[in-house]
């Protein structure tokens, strides 16, 4: 039995032979309309910055990457339609080239390159690989079929027993066991993908994208292959769909939309401290991004907080603020020191030699002018300067998960002078499967009027946000920032708001009537 | 189809037939024993807590197998092959049974091994839970397939190379090496440290041993017909 169905499959190898040959051929009329040398120009001016003149991934500004750009020598491609450990198709590569790939510092270049531009280069770039020279490497799109309806709760026992847990986590978020140990094909330190942020997989966050990852895998990644286990009939094609819309479910629908005022409704009773309160249900949070802090020595260009979701509440005398956002590790954790090791080794910055990983935790702080100001100037977004300081309030994960956090004055992003604890707010914070919840309270006005901001409601207060992930690495002026904000403390309605309008209504309507009763009676006298 | 795949058969068992008909006839032997000199370096133990089942296979703390010492002296893990001075013609068909690469206790059984070009690598999950295998060579494309239960998975190289790193990303302690050869002179050292290449037709031959961490040596060594050369060779620590 076992013989005949070598033969047979050698039968389909040698007609595969031929099939490939007669491709080749139509390839080959296709590729003529493309020019390596007129792909080398624009290879060498745009993309050897980071590629590297030779293609190997190890241009200038690729140190200081991770991922690190794509090393095209080996033809090792993530984002493929065709079967794990295969080389891509022209259409797969033209789509990464197209669209860039989210989540990492390759951009989109179409409208940047005009069609030939970007045609010539990937020929150029498959030059860098004997495999696609190689006529019996000939790629193939995987049939991928039809999405089948949904069904989240099937996504999620396969998400149980094939195991996405070990490295993705509980809850999805990249925090699971194995992931400190996680390192792509060149020993650099990879984390697991954050199924949260569906918006950030370089592959694409729809269903489909998510199934074509799990059909072929990212290669060059820890991330595998699932086709064998249809083909062992471990689990069927729609099964396997089940586990991706199961996996887009995580996310939110839509990517979060950047806006620049966070609303602070006025709430309805108690403002809640603790950061599961039911009541956060209720508010909607804002999405604001974090970049890694390349300004000030020593810089920091692989932050891992990819950026917060911000809600806030008032009650008249208090305001809540409920920080959310994810991190793979509760900081500090020595399970993942290795990790922390690797990332400073592999990733350039400012000191000469990278320094030795300890166990740092994560921090999480809020930025605000000492005064709301009048008109549209704020102090420097980067914590502010020796002549204009600006008001933060200081979360790490060394303090008690429920207590205070520190109030106090940055002049500039070396210098914090700390204020007394009447200055600082209240701070319950939850690490959940990969997640920070921090609520932040305080009172609206405070003694110190002087260095304290006092919150005041109707006005847009400036606000900024910074974060560190101590087992990525991130110390001192290694952290993620963003730019200023505003926060927007609504006023309560008051009843005249809503009479106003009735009153102005009826005067107008009086007083026109009167003007035409008085013309009318001029008329009939003239 | 059926005719043309029969005919590919035909086709292939005339060439083994004729290379095997070569081998036979009076081959020699390059056989001899890796040593290995200087501090045996201590290999850290394997945290297994997170699998039980792993665990449970082991009556001490498993350690990692970067380097494994014989009591005699000898290091074991060590892929000596024939890396030159075969003719040009050589050809020899793949045998058909495949060869076995066993995940059990969270470690991968051999450690170190050589295949052909063409031989089916059967890699079996014994363990029953969750393993992926990753293959990251640079002659052969790469693949990394999951295995979330007891399964074999199969898989063919096409090209020549020494090695083949293998890794589980579950478990950052997993490392196999896949020596990957046109022909079958070939062996890993054991517990005894020593490796024997027979049959090998008269002539001139790079002989090289390969250790995942002390790296390469080479050899030139010339086999007569029905004649054996001892060949031994030396690691030291650093």
């Amino acid at each position: 039995m076992r013989a005949v169905g070598l033969s047979d499959s050698r039968t389909v190898g040698l007609l595969g032979a031929v099939v490939v040959a007669l491709l080749s051929v139509s390839q080959t009329v296709r590729l003529s309309s493309q020019d390596t040398t007129r792909g080398k120009t624009v290879y060498v001016k745009w993309c050897a910055g980071c590629h590297g003149e030779d293609g190997k991934g190890d241009g200038p500004a690729a140190a200081y990457m991770l991922p690190r750009p794509r090393d095209f020598t080996g033809a090792v491609y993530q984002i493929r339609t065709t079967a794990n450990g295969q080389l891509p198709t022209d259409a797969d590569l033209m789509r990464s080239i197209d669209d860039g790939l989210f989540g990492t510092a390759m951009p989109g270049w179409k409208g940047r390159l005009s069609d030939a531009e970007r045609r010539d280069v990937l020929a150029y770039l498959k030059t860098f690989s004997a495999f696609f020279a190689d006529t019996t490497q000939r790629p193939v799109a995987l049939a991928f079929g039809r999405e089948p309806g949904s069904d989240a709760r099937v996504g999620r026992q396969f998400y149980d027993s094939i195991g996405c847990r070990k490295c993705h986590g509980d809850q999805g978020r990249g925090d699971g066991p194995s992931a400190p140990t996680l390192k792509d094909d060149a020993g650099f330190p990879i984390f697991a993908a954050d199924l949260a942020q569906s918006w950030r997989f370089n592959g694409g966050g729809d269903v489909a994208a998510i199934y074509r990852r799990l059909r072929t895998g990212l290669d060059g990644t820890p991330m595998p292959s699932f086709s064998d286990l249809i083909d062992q009939k471990f689990l069927t094609a729609d099964e396997l769909w089940h586990l991706a819309q199961y996996v887009r479910s995580l996310s939110p629908t839509r990517p979060p939309e950047l806006r620049d005022v966070i609303h602070a409704p006025a709430a309805r009773g108690a403002l809640p401290a603790a950061p599961d309160d039911s009541a956060w249900n209720r508010v909607e949070p804002s999405w604001f991004p974090l970049v890694g802090q390349v300004i000030h020595k020593s810089r920091w260009f692989t932050p891992a907080i990819a950026g917060v979701w911000v809600q806030a509440l008032h009650d008249g005398r208090a305001l809540a603020l409920r920080i959310t956002w994810d991190d793979r590790s509760q900081s500090p954790d020595s399970a993942w020191r290795p990790f922390t090791q690797r990332v400073l080794a592999s990733v350039a910055g400012d000191d000469s030699t990278p320094p030795a990983a300890a166990l740092w935790p994560d921090q999480l702080i809020v930025q605000f002018p000492t005064k709301v100001p009048e008109g549209m100037e704020r102090p420097y977004f980067l914590m502010g300067a020796a002549t204009q300081p600006v008001y933060q309030w200081r979360w790490t994960s060394a303090l008690r998960t429920s207590g205070r956090a520190v109030a106090g004055l940055a002049r500039g992003i070396e210098r914090f002078d700390s204020l007394p604890a009447g200055s600082a707010p209240a701070a319950q914070a939850v690490y959940d499967h990969g997640q920070w919840r921090l609520v932040l309270t305080r009172a609206l006005a405070t003694p110190d009027t002087a260095d304290d901001l006092q919150f005041r409601t109707g006005r847009a207060i400036p606000v900024a946000f910074f974060g560190q992930d101590g087992s990525n690495g991130e110390f001192g002026t290694r952290m993620a920032v963003s730019t200023w904000y505003f926060l927007a403390l609504d006023q309560p309605t008051p009843p005249r708001v809503f009479v106003t309008p009735v009153v102005a209504i009826a005067v107008t309507l009086g007083l026109g009537l009167v003007l035409v009763r008085r013309a009318q009676q001029r008329g009939t006298r003239a | 189809m059926r005719a043309l795949g029969m005919m590919a058969v035909a086709v292939a068992g005339v060439v083994g037939l004729a290379a095997a008909g070569r081998s036979s006839q009076a081959g020699g032997t390059v056989a001899g024993k890796v040593r290995f000199t200087g501090a045996k370096p201590l290999m850290a133990k394997i945290d297994m807590s997170d699998e039980s089942v792993c665990k449970a296979k082991y009556t001490a703390p498993p350690t990692e197998e970067t380097v494994v010492v014989n009591a005699n002296g000898t290091l074991a893990n060590v892929f000596v092959y024939v890396k030159a001075g075969l003719p040009a013609d050589y050809a020899a068909p793949a045998p058909a049974e495949d060869v076995v690469l066993d995940q059990n206790g969270c470690r991968y059984h051999p450690h170190v091994l050589g295949i052909r070009v063409g031989q089916k690598l059967a890699i079996k999950n014994s363990d029953g839970l969750l393993h992926n295998i990753k293959a990251m060579g640079k002659q052969n494309r790469p693949f990394n397939v999951s295995q979330p239960t007891s399964m074999t998975t199969e898989r063919v190289f096409t090209a020549p190379e020494v090695m083949v790193p293998l890794e589980c990303n579950v478990h950052g302690w997993m490392h196999a090496y896949l020596g990957v050869l046109p022909h079958s002179f070939f062996a890993v050292t054991g517990t005894d440290g020593s490796f024997s290449l027979k049959g090998l037709p008269p002539g001139t031959y790079t002989i090289e041993a390969w250790h995942e961490k002390y790296g390469t040596q080479v050899a030139t060594v010339t086999v007569t017909a029905g004649g054996a050369k001892t060949q031994d060779f030396t690691f030291t620590a650093r």
